[in-house]
């Protein structure tokens, strides 16, 4: 199981990576692996919505469970990756790269230091 | 073998029923109401009969094996249930017809009321809900008429524990509801901590399953009612459970306010597609007046000679009426049946035989499977369903390999909170011998997962058909059959 080092985890199963301020977030391969085969993924927020950390971020439905995925840090959505809508099997299958979910302008990039480190996230999931 | 279509069976112009000619005369339908088409399959009686028949034995149900489906308590249904509730006094009457001419039948629902509030410590009860989750929507309905009606209307959200079943947040969420989820502690219970800082005056409500989904009995239950209470919330009960409580704890001493409860779980009624369910829903003295319209209710007391005459009460702060005439009637006469011969005694004996039944399944398996909550359990309990040294082996691939061993599976991936969670309820009406083997095939399966891993990928063998695709079948919606 992959956890890259140079990106952050929340509690909730979901990564962080920060490039100039801007936070591309998605599921992580724990979580994928952990739903098994996805079915469907479904948005609950739009590009431009002020979004807070805590929140939905979407609804995940695999073949055994449906869960929801929780909004890592806050700021304004500016992408959406419509292709997960379209085929939430990526999600299986490059959790990390194509099956990224969406990117948000941080309100403040320190929020990244209440997240995980991907030692600290393994150490959480796997003991 | 695959069973063909009914009407993959059809030949043109075959008939299983000749209509005399008419004796009345011939109305034209009307053009608007005629279809052009009604592809209706055409056979005879016999291939009809046997298409069924055929269809029926590929079934596997209570009546033919071990059912450990947990928390869907798949007990022995008496077939004295169905004897009673066809008896023609009730099976013949009409919900229309006039009161005084189906006394029996409100006098069963009356003392049915009256035992329920009795077994689960509560004050009033209503009996119309169709099933469970309509039992919760019911409750819910009600938590939100009472807080309303005190002009307590900034009480937005109700807390659901992360072991909760899935109705319990749809249920709040339809009603319009906040969901909070509430973790569990180490031990499987509410975790005390997090529900502190979450009883405010937003409160509504919580609802809780106890004994909850990982079959432990919540050993914080009266401090998390307390809680929830001193912040001005109602407390839900989900009855799913209630089976390993009977007789020994009432729900209402421990201070819930409302709970329903599934006749078609605890109180032996058919399950799981041969329902209908029943999900009667029972209420503390102060929500009494709350209740559905209308209940059961003793209209004129009756005197030395004379029994009472009953009828219908109308509750004051009704939420109305919930389901159409006085629910499922013949599923009330089952589960009357069912409690009126075991009695009191015989009530505390199913739930103290759930419990010693689950806790004697989870000694056999406990060494084999990884029980990730270690307590004593009550009417069932979570293991899961994977090992470190077979990889590649999930609780789907065990689920389906016992159904080689004649077994239902038991419920699996739920609850969320346990992996590849096997959620195992074998009910107190299994012999020993049933038990033993059902271990027993755990057991064999653990084997085979290390050295033959395959026969469990492409598990299920032995029935009519084998391992489906589950992500297509969802993602592809074909739910009747092509034109032929």
């Amino acid at each position: 199981m992959n956890f890259p080092k140079e990106l952050k985890f929340a509690q909730t199963d979901e990564w962080v990576r920060l490039e100039n301020g801007i936070a591309t977030v998605g599921i992580s391969d724990y979580a994928q692996d952990a739903l098994g085969d996805v079915v469907y993924f479904e948005f609950s927020v739009e590009v431009g919505d002020k979004v807070k950390a805590g929140g939905q971020l979407g609804q995940v439905d695999s073949a055994k469970a449906s869960s929801e995925v929780m909004l890592p840090v806050s700021g304004v959505v500016t992408e959406i990756n419509e292709a997960v809508s379209d085929d939430a099997e990526i999600l299986n299958k490059d959790p990390y790269g194509e099956g990224w979910l969406l990117r948000i302008k941080m309100d403040d990039p320190a929020e990244l230091e209440e997240l995980l480190s991907a030692e600290a996230y393994q150490a959480y999931r796997l003991g | 073998m695959t069973e063909p279509t009914i009407f993959e069976l059809s030949s043109p112009g075959r008939q299983g029923v000749r209509f005399p000619a008419s004796d009345v005369p011939e109305v034209e339908l009307p053009a608007a109401f005629r279809r052009k088409e009604l592809p209706l399959p055409e056979l005879a009686e016999i291939d009809v009969v046997r298409h069924f028949t055929r269809i029926s034995q590929k079934n596997y149900a209570i009546d033919l094996g071990f059912y450990p489906l947990g928390s869907c308590t798949m007990k022995y249904n008496p077939k004295i249930n169905e004897v009673t509730s066809r008896l023609p006094g009730f099976a013949l009457t009409h919900p229309l017809q006039p009161e005084d001419t189906v006394q029996g039948n409100l006098y069963l629902m009356y003392t049915l009321q009256e035992w329920l509030k009795e077994i689960v410590g509560f004050a009033g009860v209503t009996l119309q809900p169709a099933a469970g989750a309509h039992g919760e929507l019911t409750g819910v309905l009600i938590i939100q008429k009472y807080h309303a009606d005190r002009g307590d209307t900034q009480r937005t959200r109700i807390l659901i524990p992360d072991s909760a079943h899935g109705t319990n947040p749809a249920t709040s969420a339809m009603s319009g509801f906040e969901v909070v989820h509430l973790p569990s502690d180490a031990r499987g219970n509410v975790d005390l901590e997090a529900l502190k800082g979450l009883c405010d005056e937003n409160l509504a409500g919580l609802m809780l399953t106890n004994p909850n989904t990982l079959g432990l009995f919540d050993e914080n239950v009266t401090q998390v009612i307390e809680l929830v209470h001193a912040a001005g919330g109602l407390v839900y009960g989900d009855g799913a459970n209630l089976n390993a409580l009977l007789g020994i704890v009432r729900p209402g001493d421990l201070g819930f306010d409302i709970m329903h409860l599934n006749l078609h779980k605890t109180f032996s009624t058919p399950h799981g597609g041969g329902g209908p369910g029943s999900g009667p829903v029972a209420v503390c003295q102060r929500l009494v007046e709350y209740l559905p319209d209308p209940v059961v209710a003793i209209v004129e007391p009756g005197g030395e000679e004379l029994p009472p005459l009953y009828g219908y009460a109308h509750p004051t702060k009704s939420i109305g009426r919930v389901k159409s005439f006085n629910g499922h009637f013949g599923i009330l006469v089952r589960a009357y049946t069912y409690i009126a011969m075991h009695g009191r005694d015989g009530l505390s004996n199913i739930a103290k035989k759930s419990v010693l039944n689950a806790n004697y399944l989870l000694a056999k398996v406990k060494d084999t499977y990884h029980l990730p909550y270690d307590r004593r359990c009550m009417h069932e309990f979570v293991v899961e369903g994977q090992w470190a040294d077979a990889p590649g082996i999930r609780a789907l691939d065990i689920a389906k390999r016992l159904i080689d061993y004649n077994f239902h599976p038991p419920t699996n991936y739920f609850p969320l909170i346990v992996h590849e969670a096997l959620m195992i309820e074998p009910t107190e009406t299994e012999s020993i011998e049933t038990l033993d083997a059902f271990a027993d095939a755990m057991l064999k399966i653990a084997v085979e997962a290390r050295e033959n891993p395959e026969l469990l990928h492409e598990a299920p063998h032995n029935s009519p058909v084998g391992r489906c695709d589950e992500v297509r079948a969802a993602k592809q919606l074909i739910l009747r059959a092509p034109k032929a």
